[in-house]
């Protein structure tokens, strides 16, 4: 099932914060969405989840524009997690992640022990079967994201979205997240801010620099030394192995031209 | 609930096991019909007279099948004509509200939002004032009716200025304080400058609620009303759950967050317009009983729903019962009672809630 956005344009007042983005989403790959803060990665995944209609392009999946599917269709076929999302409710952490099945219920299809088991497994694929009658207010930061992402994956899309998946996780368990996401059967797009993991777990990558796709293909394409020094401001040497898996080593900015503000 | 981890045993026991969901159900049901028939049997043979409930039973077998009880009519006419009828009207009202917050509460994600968040209360008091006072309708319209086009009046204009105001939550409350205010300030008006001293200790008194003048016609349209306004909240109760990470989120899960918004929010204007229109604005059940609910049953709309409909309009029979008797000879406006337990409870909500972020 392909998703894909041709021309989307996205704005706030005059300012164009998403600007002309084309992007295909292949079936089965794991995009990975990279850019500086603020560069409109999670813009122009609120228009891919179909929560934000476009001021001018389109979204679609499977040749369909999502505007003109129902939510519920939408929400059995793409998953999102978001950058931010908490509540004030006293949920346990099983509690959160059965949210994911609400598009799969309904008055004639209620609550059945599949749900429980396809829960059970997402608690257990994040590695929070542990918690799982804890208070979502006592949870950590980290415990909280791994349940946002259980939830997405109770949810059984075939698209997932992920907006900085990784934030919060300490990295055994940002890598056996990505991991685990890569591992489903499942299109990922993810908006990634440490390029050494969108390098190890991306088919291909998409930059994004002031509301602007800039460049979009392969990790060694993409993870360049000049690209990163124009689009992320830093010095970095970037390896290649014989495997042609690729290695980032950022340098101290001493080496590079110092910021305006700072040489004035 | 400071939980500690459990055991992962105790964990999974703590699951609810399906098979016994139906049970659960069936027993929940029972347990609810068997407090409100308590409660209404109570809220009619407690009263300055008091009438056995052996009679209050009797009474209402000889109604509703003509069971042909031998009984003195005038307890008879006491307990069908008045007391019934007020106790039903006072759980109708009691369930409404009550459900009113949850809705809001949830749909707002604001703890203290409750059902005259959305101005209905100010425009409800504004409405009987124009008719009560101001003569509005030159003497056809009754102060309910009044009441009931000021409260719908006010939503308008409050529904109106959150849409402009971009329709978010804080934009819905924004503009609830603005025609909140705004009524109210009508109201005073109104009162201040046209009423005299007898009028204006009526419309006070008629503000703080009261179900004196509660008949069998206002039953027959609180309860339809309050059982409506239960089923149309229950069929929403899974897309009330998905709000609890923000409506964004509610959206990545399917529910169509407009249309949930525009049928719930005007479901909770219409009930609460008409509660309010039979007996006045009471206070604090809406914004309390659902707290108090959560900390019975837990934060899942399936459950919580139905309790906070039955413990609303248990706790709105008791206010009442309450009402008529703390001071003999005297009713109380019942808005006074509801929130002189209410308050407190509250506080006490408020005290042991577990600490969150
Ligand atoms: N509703 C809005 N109104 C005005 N500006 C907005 C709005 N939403 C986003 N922006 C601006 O658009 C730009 C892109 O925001 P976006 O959240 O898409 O960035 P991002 O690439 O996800 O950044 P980050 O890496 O920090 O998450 C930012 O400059 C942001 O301030
Ligand atoms: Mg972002």
């Amino acid at each position: 099932m392909m998703l894909s956005a041709q021309d989307l344009v996205w704005r706030a007042g005059r300012r164009a914060i998403v600007d002309r983005v084309s992007l295909d989403v292949r079936p089965g790959e794991f995009l990975g969405l990279v850019g500086p803060n603020g560069s409109g990665k999670t813009s122009l995944i609120a228009m891919l989840a179909g929560l934000r209609a476009p001021a001018s392009g389109t979204v679609t999946l499977a040749g369909k524009p999502l505007g003109r599917m129902s939510r519920r269709d939408l929400a059995h076929r793409i998953a999102l997690v978001e950058q931010q999302a908490e509540t004030g409710e006293r949920l346990t952490a099983r509690e959160a992640v059965a949210l994911g099945r609400t598009p799969h219920l309904s008055a004639l299809s209620p609550w059945s022990s599949r749900d429980d088991a396809i829960v059970d497994k997402a608690m257990a694929d994040v590695d929070m079967a542990h918690l799982a009658s804890r208070s979502w207010q006592t949870l950590s930061g980290g415990e909280r994201q791994r349940l946002h992402i259980a939830r997405a994956l109770a949810q059984e899309p075939r698209i997932l979205i992920l907006d900085e998946p990784t934030n919060h996780l300490d990295i055994e368990h940002q890598i056996g997240l990505l991991d685990l996401v890569r591992s489903q059967d499942l299109t990922v797009v993810a908006a990634l801010h440490d390029l050494n993991h969108a390098a190890m777990f991306c088919d291909r990558i998409a930059v994004m620099q002031a509301g602007r796709l800039v460049a979009l293909g392969t990790p060694a394409d993409i993870l360049t030394r000049r690209r990163l020094a124009e689009v992320f401001r830093v010095d970095a040497s970037v390896e290649i192995d014989a495997a042609g898996a690729c290695f980032i080593r950022y340098r101290r900015p001493a080496a590079m031209p110092r910021a305006r503000h700072a040489a004035s | 609930m400071t939980s500690l981890p459990l055991p992962s045993a105790e964990v999974d026991a703590s699951q609810a096991r399906p098979a016994l969901a139906p049970l659960r159900f069936v027993a929940g049901g029972l347990v609810a019909a068997a407090t409100l028939a308590a409660a209404l049997a109570l809220g009619a043979a407690v009263g300055e007279t008091s009438i056995p409930v052996e009679t209050v039973a009797k009474t209402v077998a000889n109604r509703l099948w003509g069971a042909g009880h031998a009984l003195d009519p005038i307890d008879e006419g006491i307990v069908w004509n008045y007391r019934i009828a007020r106790a039903l009207v006072a759980a109708c009202c009691g369930a409404s509200l009550a459900l009113c917050g949850v809705v809001l509460q949830s749909l707002l994600r604001n703890a203290l939002a409750d059902p005259y968040i959305l101005g209905i209360s100010a425009g409800a008091s504004s409405g009987a004032v124009a008719v009560a006072i101001l003569g509005l309708g030159s003497g056809f319209v009754s102060l309910s009716l009044g009441a009931f086009a000021g409260a719908l009046l006010a939503f308008g204009l409050v529904a109106l200025l959150a849409l402009g105001a971009g329709r978010g939550p804080a934009a819905i409350i924004l503009a609830g304080i603005a025609g909140s205010q705004l009524f109210n300030a009508l109201t005073s008006f109104v009162v201040t400058k046209s009423a005299t001293a007898d009028q204006a200790r009526g419309i006070m008194f008629w503000l703080l609620g009261n179900l004196s003048g509660v008949r069998w016609p206002d039953v027959s349209l609180a309860v339809p009303v309050a059982l409506g306004g239960l089923l149309i909240c229950l069929a929403h109760a899974r897309a009330l759950d998905a709000f609890a990470f923000g409506s964004r989120s509610a959206a990545s899960l399917g529910v169509p967050v407009k249309r949930v918004y525009a049928v719930l929010i005007a479901a909770c204007a219409f009930m609460t317009a008409t509660m309010v229109s039979i007996v006045g604005s009471i206070g604090f059940v809406g914004l309390v009983i659902p707290h108090a609910a959560r900390l019975v049953v837990g934060v899942r709309h399936g459950r919580l729903l139905p309790a906070s409909a039955l413990i609303g309009a248990t706790f709105m029979i008791a206010a009442d019962v309450l009402s008529r008797t703390v001071i003999p000879g005297q009713v109380l406006p019942i808005g006074v009672m509801t929130a002189l337990v209410g308050a407190p409870a509250f506080a006490m909500i408020l005290i042991h809630r577990p600490v969150a972020r």
